[in-house]
């Protein structure tokens, strides 16, 4: 079954794989987001994810829905994780199935450039000096549009 | 009229709340509450992205009793 989520514990990246498997399904597309030891030239030591919750798993779930248009007969979870990561933790999963390769990747990536641009999650990056930041990475289309009409 | 405005992350370090009142005109739209909340603090954007009721909105859609309305900073999902 098909599901978006918001989580805080860790992300067991076999069990979503498991979720999307079945007799119809000839192909299992994967995404896996993890936290990555640099930015820019700062040395990263961890991030807080955190989220507008009720937003975030409505935003998630839209996009869900509209990547089952996309693929037709896909099945696809998508779960992003908020709280306090370590470097190398995974932040976000997507898993897309679909009897054909194609459509999995599609529906795959598409998930997962839509959460970037749209979930209303934030993330603040902890450096090895001890300071934090939040990324305000976004040049993103919504911000965007919202911004000007 | 007031309008209590969810606040997240950045926007949040910046007002130094998470939740914040402001005074927007009547009729009340987003357009009202997005130049309040930019007028809060010379850090914030001059038109910060809205939702009301968990859905991004734009300058024409009016506010009433009982929405939520939230100020969303640039998202960094994923």
């Amino acid at each position: 079954m098909s599901r978006a989520a918001i989580v805080t514990d860790a992300i067991a990246v076999g069990a979503i794989v498991d979720e999307v498997r079945g007799a119809r399904q000839g192909a299992i597309a994967t995404f896996i987001g993890t936290v990555r030891n640099s930015s820019g030239t700062r040395t990263v030591t961890g991030l807080e994810y955190s989220a507008y919750a009720e937003m975030a798993n409505r935003e998630m779930n839209d996009i869900l829905h509209e990547a089952l248009a996309l693929a037709s007969g896909a099945e696809i979870v998508a779960v992003h994780r908020v709280g306090k990561l370590n470097v190398g933790d995974i932040c976000v999963i997507i898993a897309a199935a679909h009897p054909h390769r194609a459509a999995a990747f599609d529906a795959c990536r598409y998930t997962i450039e839509e959460i970037k641009k749209r979930v209303p999650i934030w993330k603040r990056e902890q450096y090895a000096d001890g300071s934090t930041e939040w990324v305000e990475a976004c040049s993103d289309a919504v911000h965007n549009a919202g911004a000007t009409t | 009229m007031k309008v209590t405005v969810r606040v997240f992350a950045s926007y949040a370090d910046t007002i130094g709340a998470d939740r914040v009142t402001v005074t927007v005109p009547e009729p009340r739209t987003v357009g009202g509450v997005r130049a309040a909340v930019a007028a809060l603090s010379p850090a914030l954007p001059p038109r910060p992205l809205i939702a009301v009721n968990e859905t991004y909105a734009t300058d024409d859609v009016p506010i009433a009793e009982g929405d939520e309305v939230a100020v969303i900073p640039p998202v960094a999902g994923g």
